[in-house]
C-alpha cells in the first residue's frame, strides 16, 4: 500500500478527498500562519522587554482598542469561513447519489463481512469497482465499531440497532486499509480489513469468482471462509496457541469444558460451537467468541467440513 | 485613580521575618491534625500530595502504553493488558487527576488568600470533599482488585455492559468522586461572593479567582449529569432495564449524548483554572497590567456557560443528523473564539512591560506555545468534513494531549513553581528548574507532534497494534515521552530536596501584587493575614502597589539566592 500522499495525509484516493485536503490544507496553513505571529509576538516582546534591573517599575499601558476589534474580527471571519466549506463537502459526504451501487457490511468482534447484490460474500475484504459511487450499508452485530478508510477521507460508526451507511467513489485502483475506529475490546486493532479498488471488468470478474461459491466443494468453501471470517484471527490449524483453542486435529476427540464436564467434538458440538459458542465453553479459553448464526446452512456445514480435515 | 496603598501597611510578622513565627505548616504538628484540618491551606496541600501520585502512577501507565507501541505488534504486553493500562491511565488522569488538580490544590490554597479571607466559607465540606475523593480512589483500586477494566475512559455502551464487574466499581467510583467537585465548586462560588476583603469589587479581583469562579459554575451544573449517567449504567446493569444497552431494547447513541453532556463541559472544568494561572504568571513576571482585564474575566464566565451547547461535536460520525452535526460545529467556533482571544491578550501583556523568565514564566510561555497549537489543532477537528477523517484517530489524541497537558498541566506546573514558595516557605533550584521546563517542552513536542501526523496519516486511537508504515513516527513519540519523563522526575526531585534543603522564600520573592504576596508571609500564618486586607487598588496595578516597589516598603520581599531584590524603591517616576 504505497504511501504517495503528502506529509500529512496519506494519497487519496476517492472523489472527496480532494476537497477534504483542500481544506485540510487552508485551515493548516492558516495555523501555521497564526502560530508564527503568536510564536514571533512572544519572542520579540519577551527580548524586547526583558527585565533589565530587578527595579524596573514599567508603566501601565493603554489597550489599543483597535487592536482588540482586529483580533476579534479577523479570526471570527476565519473560522465562518472554514466552517461554511466544512459544512457543505459535509453535506456532499452524506448525500449518496441515487445511482450507487449498494454492498451491505456487517461488523462483528473482530471482522468484517462484505455482501453483495448477486449473493457473493467476502469477509475483511471490500472489493469495490472504480470511478462509481459505491454506498455501503453497515450494521453491527453486537458492540459499535467504526468503518474508516483513510485514503477515501470517510469514516462511519456502526451500530447493533439500526442501520447506518457511508458512500464513496473511488477514482484510483489499488489496495487501502480500512480500519475499525471506534475501540470494541480486544482484538480491535486487529479488526482491519483491506479495500480493493479494482476496474469494473476486474471488478465483475471477481465477483463472479466470488457468487461461484455454490459449486465449491465444503472443504474447500470452509478453507475460503476460515479466512474471510477471520476465524484465522483466533483459531490456528497448525496446533498453536491463540485466542481460541486450535482446530488440528480436534474432531471427534473429547473436549474438556469449563463447567468441568467433557463432550465429543461431533458435527454437531462444532456447529453449535459456531452458532453458539457460548452454550458450551471449552476449559481454559475466555468465553470471547462471536456467534456466526448469520451464516448460511450451507457456509457453517463447509465450516465443520474444514475443521474435520484439520 | 488613587496612589495610596493597597494595604494599610504590612504585616507585622513580615518584619521579623517568619523565623519562629506559628506558621500553617508547624502550628500544630500531629497527622491527627492535618487528617482533620479545617485549613483550606493544609487541605490544598493534602490534595497536592494525592494528586501527585495518582499523576505518577498513571503517567506510568502512559510510559507503558508507549512502550507497547514502541514496535507494531506484541512488544511487551497483550492486547488485553494493553487495554486495560490505556483505559486506565485515561480515566485515572482525567476523573482522579485532571478535574480536580488545579482547583483543589492551588484553588483551595490561593483563593482565600487572593481574597483577603480567612478560609473558604464551608471549611468542613471542604475537608468533606478530600473524603469523597479518597472514597472514589478506593474504588477505583477495588474495581482493579475484583476484575479489570478495558472500556476506555469513555465507557462507550454495549461494550461496557458486557465487561466484567469491575466496571460498575468504576462508574460508582467516579460517581462519587464526582461530588467531590461539587462540594469544591459550591464551596469557592460561596466563598467568592461572600468573603472578599474590603474594596475587593468585582473588578479587582485577580483572574485566577475570576477562572475558578467560571469553573465551579461548571462543576456544580455538569457533574450531576456523568453522575446520573454512571448511576444508569449501574442501574442498567443490576436490574437489567434497557436504557444503553440495545440487547434490552436501549440506545447506545443516549449513552454518547449524556456522556458528552458532562464531559465536554469537563473541559472547561479541566482549562479555565490554567487560563487564570496564567493570567497571574504573565502579569506578575511582566509587571504589567493584563491586556483586557475585563475581556478575559468575563469571557471565562460566558465559555462556562456555551460550552453546555457543544457536547455533540464528539458525535459527528456517530450517525446524529446532519442538521445536528453542523449546529454543533458552528456553537464550537463560536466559544473557540474567545479562547483564541485570550493567547493575543497575554501575549500583548508583555509589551512595555519587564519580561523576568524565572522557571513559572517559561512554563507561561510553553503553555502559550503548547495551548495555541491544542486550540488550531481543535478548530481543524472542528469543521466537519475534515473530523470526518480525523475522529478516532491520534490527531485527537494530539489534541486533547496539546490542551489538556499541553495546557492543564503546564499551567499547573508554572503554578506550583509560581505558589511554591508560598506554599512551603522554601526556594527550589532555580537554574533546575530551567532545565526541567526546558526537557518538559522538547519531551512533550517529541512525543504529541508525531500523533498530530499519525492520526491525519490515518492511524485510529486505541489501537494496541498497527501497520507497518506507522512504525517510525511511533518510535519518536515514545522517545519523546521518556524525555518528557526524565523532565518531569527532575521537578519531582528538586522540589522534594528543597523542602529539606531550599532556601528559605521570602514574602515576595517576584514581586506581585495580589493579597496572598503582599500581606502575607511565606508560608502563612494559620490565620492567612495577621490584620484584614484592605484592598484600594487592581490586582495588577504594579504602579499602585507602594507596597512592594514603594518607599515604604519594609524590605521583607528583598533577596533570597534565587530571587535576587525585586523589592528596591523604584528608579522611575511613580506612572
Ligand atoms: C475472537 C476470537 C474468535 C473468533 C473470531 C472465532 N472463534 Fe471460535 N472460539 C474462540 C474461543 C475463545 C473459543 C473457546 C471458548 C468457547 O468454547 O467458546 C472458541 C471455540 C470454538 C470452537 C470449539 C472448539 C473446542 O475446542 O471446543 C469451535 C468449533 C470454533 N470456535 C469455531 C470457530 C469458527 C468456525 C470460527 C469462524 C467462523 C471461529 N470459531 C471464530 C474464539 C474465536
Ligand atoms: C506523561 C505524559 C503522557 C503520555 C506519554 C501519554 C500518552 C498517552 C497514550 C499513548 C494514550 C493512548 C492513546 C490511544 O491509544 O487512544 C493516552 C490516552 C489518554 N491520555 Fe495520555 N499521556 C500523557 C499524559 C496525559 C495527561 C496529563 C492526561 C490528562 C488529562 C492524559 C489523558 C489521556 C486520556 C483522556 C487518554 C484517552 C484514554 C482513552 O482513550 O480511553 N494523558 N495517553
Ligand atoms: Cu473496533
Ligand atoms: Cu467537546
Amino acid at each position: 500500500m504505497g504511501n504517495n500522499g503528502t506529509v500529512w495525509l496519506p494519497e487519496g484516493a476517492s472523489t472527496i478527498a480532494a476537497d477534504i485536503d483542500w481544506l485540510f490544507y487552508f485551515v493548516y496553513w492558516t495555523s501555521a500562519l497564526i502560530m508564527l505571529l503568536v510564536v514571533g509576538g512572544m519572542v520579540y516582546l519577551a527580548y524586547k522587554y526583558r527585565r533589565r534591573d530587578a527595579s524596573d517599575a514599567p508603566r501601565p499601558v493603554k489597550e489599543s482598542k483597535l487592536l482588540e476589534i482586529s483580533w476579534v474580527v479577523i479570526p471570527t471571519i476565519l473560522v465562518l469561513l472554514v466552517f461554511t466549506w466544512g459544512f457543505q463537502s459535509y453535506l456532499k459526504m452524506n448525500v449518496a447519489p441515487p445511482n450507487a451501487y449498494e454492498i451491505q457490511a456487517t461488523a462483528f468482534s473482530w471482522g468484517w463481512s462484505f455482501d453483495y447484490p448477486n449473493g457473493a460474500s467476502a469477509g475483511n475484504e471490500l472489493h469495490v469497482p472504480v470511478d462509481r459511487p459505491v454506498k455501503i450499508n453497515m450494521s453491527s452485530e453486537d458492540v459499535l465499531h467504526s468503518f474508516f478508510i483513510p485514503a477515501f477521507r470517510v469514516k462511519q460508526d456502526v451500530l447493533p440497532d439500526r442501520y447506518s451507511s457511508v458512500w464513496f467513489e473511488a477514482n484510483q485502483e489499488g489496495e487501502y486499509h480500512l480500519f475499525c475506529s471506534e475501540y470494541c475490546g480486544t482484538q480491535h486493532s486487529e479488526m482491519v480489513a483491506t479495500v480493493f479498488v479494482k476496474s469494473q471488468s476486474d471488478f465483475n470478474a471477481w465477483l463472479d469468482e466470488a457468487s461461484a461459491g455454490e459449486d465449491l466443494p465444503l472443504p474447500e468453501l470452509g478453507e475460503r471462509l476460515y479466512t474471510q471470517q477471520s476465524c484465522n484471527q483466533c483459531h490456528s490449524i497448525d496446533g498453536s496457541q491463540k485466542v481460541g483453542p486450535s482446530f488440528q486435529g480436534i474432531y471427534d476427540q473429547e473436549r474438556p469444558l469449563a463447567s468441568g464436564e467433557a463432550v465429543v467434538a461431533d458435527d454437531n458440538y462444532l456447529r453449535e460451537s459456531i452458532i453458539e459458542p457460548n452454550a458450551k465453553i471449552a476449559e481454559g479459553y475466555p468465553a470471547a467468541m462471536p456467534s456466526y448464526a448469520r451464516l448460511s446452512e450451507r457456509e457453517i456445514n463447509a465450516l465443520v467440513a474444514f475443521i474435520k480435515e484439520q | 485613580m488613587s496612589s495610596a496603598t493597597a494595604a494599610q501597611g504590612s504585616p507585622a510578622a513580615s518584619k521579623a521575618g517568619n523565623q519562629g513565627a506559628s506558621t500553617y505548616l508547624n502550628h500544630k504538628k500531629t497527622i491527627r491534625s492535618w487528617l482533620l484540618t479545617l485549613d483550606h491551606k493544609r487541605i490544598g496541600v493534602l490534595y497536592a500530595v494525592t494528586l501527585a501520585t495518582v499523576f505518577l502512577l498513571a503517567g506510568l501507565l502512559a510510559l507503558a502504553v508507549r512502550a507497547e507501541l514502541f514496535m507494531p505488534g506484541e512488544t511487551i504486553m497483550s492486547n488485553d493488558a494493553y487495554n486495560q493500562t490505556f483505559t486506565m491511565h485515561g480515566i485515572m488522569m482525567v476523573f482522579l487527576f485532571i478535574v480536580p488538580s488545579i482547583p483543589a490544590i492551588l484553588g483551595n490554597f490561593v483563593l482565600p488568600m487572593q481574597l483577603g479571607a480567612k478560609d473558604v466559607a464551608f471549611p468542613r465540606l471542604n475537608l468533606a470533599s478530600w473524603y469523597v475523593y479518597m472514597i472514589g480512589g478506593a474504588l477505583v483500586v477495588t474495581a482493579l482488585l475484583v476484575g479489570s477494566v478495558d472500556t476506555g475512559w469513555t465507557f462507550y455502551t454495549p461494550y461496557s455492559s458486557s465487561g466484567s464487574v469491575s466496571v460498575l466499581y468504576m462508574t460508582l467510583a467516579i460517581f462519587i468522586a464526582g461530588f467531590s467537585s461539587i462540594f469544591t465548586g459550591i464551596n469557592f462560588i460561596v466563598t467568592i461572593h461572600k468573603m472578599r476583603a474590603p474594596g475587593l469589587t468585582w473588578n479587582r479581583l485577580p483572574l485566577f479567582v475570576w477562572g475558578l469562579y467560571a469553573t465551579s459554575i461548571v462543576m456544580v451544573l455538569a457533574t450531576p449529569v456523568i453522575g446520573i449517567t454512571m448511576l444508569l449504567l449501574f442501574l442498567e446493569r443490576i436490574l437489567q432495564i434497557g436504557i444503553f444497552d440495545p440487547a434490552l431494547g436501549g440506545d447506545p447513541i443516549l449513552f454518547q449524548h449524556f456522556f458528552w453532556f458532562y464531559s465536554h463541559p469537563a473541559v472547561y472544568i479541566m482549562i479555565l483554572p490554567a487560563f487564570g494561572i496564567i493570567s497571574e504568571l504573565m502579569t506578575a513576571f511582566s509587571r504589567q497590567r493584563i491586556f483586557g482585564y475585563k475581556a478575559i474575566a468575563l469571557s471565562s464566565v460566558a465559555i462556562a456557560l456555551l460550552g453546555f451547547l457543544v457536547w455533540g461535536h464528539h458525535m459527528f460520525v456517530s450517525g446524529q443528523s446532519a442538521i445536528s452535526g453542523i449546529v454543533f460545529s458552528l456553537i464550537t467556533y463560536l466559544i473557540g473564539i474567545p479562547s483564541g482571544i485570550k493567547i493575543f491578550n497575554w501575549v500583548a501583556t508583555m509589551y512595555k512591560g519587564s519580561v523576568w523568565l524565572q522557571t513559572p514564566m517559561l512554563y507561561a510561555l510553553s503553555f502559550l506555545f503548547l495551548f495555541t497549537i491544542g486550540g488550531l489543532t481543535g478548530i481543524m477537528v472542528g469543521v466537519l468534513a475534515v473530523d470526518v477523517h480525523l475522529h478516532d484517530t491520534y490527531f485527537v489524541v494530539g489534541h486533547f494531549h496539546y490542551v489538556m497537558m499541553g495546557g492543564t498541566v503546564i499551567a499547573l506546573l508554572g503554578g506550583m513553581h509560581y505558589w511554591w514558595p508560598k506554599i512551603t516557605g522554601k526556594m527550589y533550584n532555580e537554574t533546575l528548574g530551567k532545565i526541567a521546563a526546558i526537557l518538559i517542552f522538547i519531551g512533550f513536542n517529541t512525543t504529541f507532534f508525531p500523533q498530530l501526523i499519525l492520526g491525519a496519516q490515518g492511524m485510529p486511537r486505541r489501537y494496541a497494534n498497527y501497520v507497518e508504515e506507522f512504525t517510525f513516527l511511533h518510535q519518536v513519540s515514545t522517545i519523546g515521552s521518556l524525555v518528557l519523563a526524565a523532565g518531569l522526575f527532575l521537578v519531582l526531585g528538586y522540589m522534594v530536596y528543597s523542602l529539606f534543603r531550599g532556601q528559605k522564600a521570602a514574602s515576595n520573592p517576584w514581586g506581585a501584587a495580589t493579597l496572598e504576596w503582599t500581606m502575607a508571609t511565606s508560608p502563612p500564618d494559620p490565620h492567612n493575614f495577621t490584620r484584614t486586607p484592605i484592598v484600594t487598588r487592581g490586582p495588577y496595578d504594579f504602579h499602585l502597589a507602594d507596597e512592594v516597589f514603594g518607599p515604604q516598603h519594609t524590605g521583607d520581599g528583598a533577596g533570597d539566592g534565587a530571587a535576587p531584590e525585586p523589592a528596591v524603591p523604584r528608579k522611575t517616576e511613580t506612572a
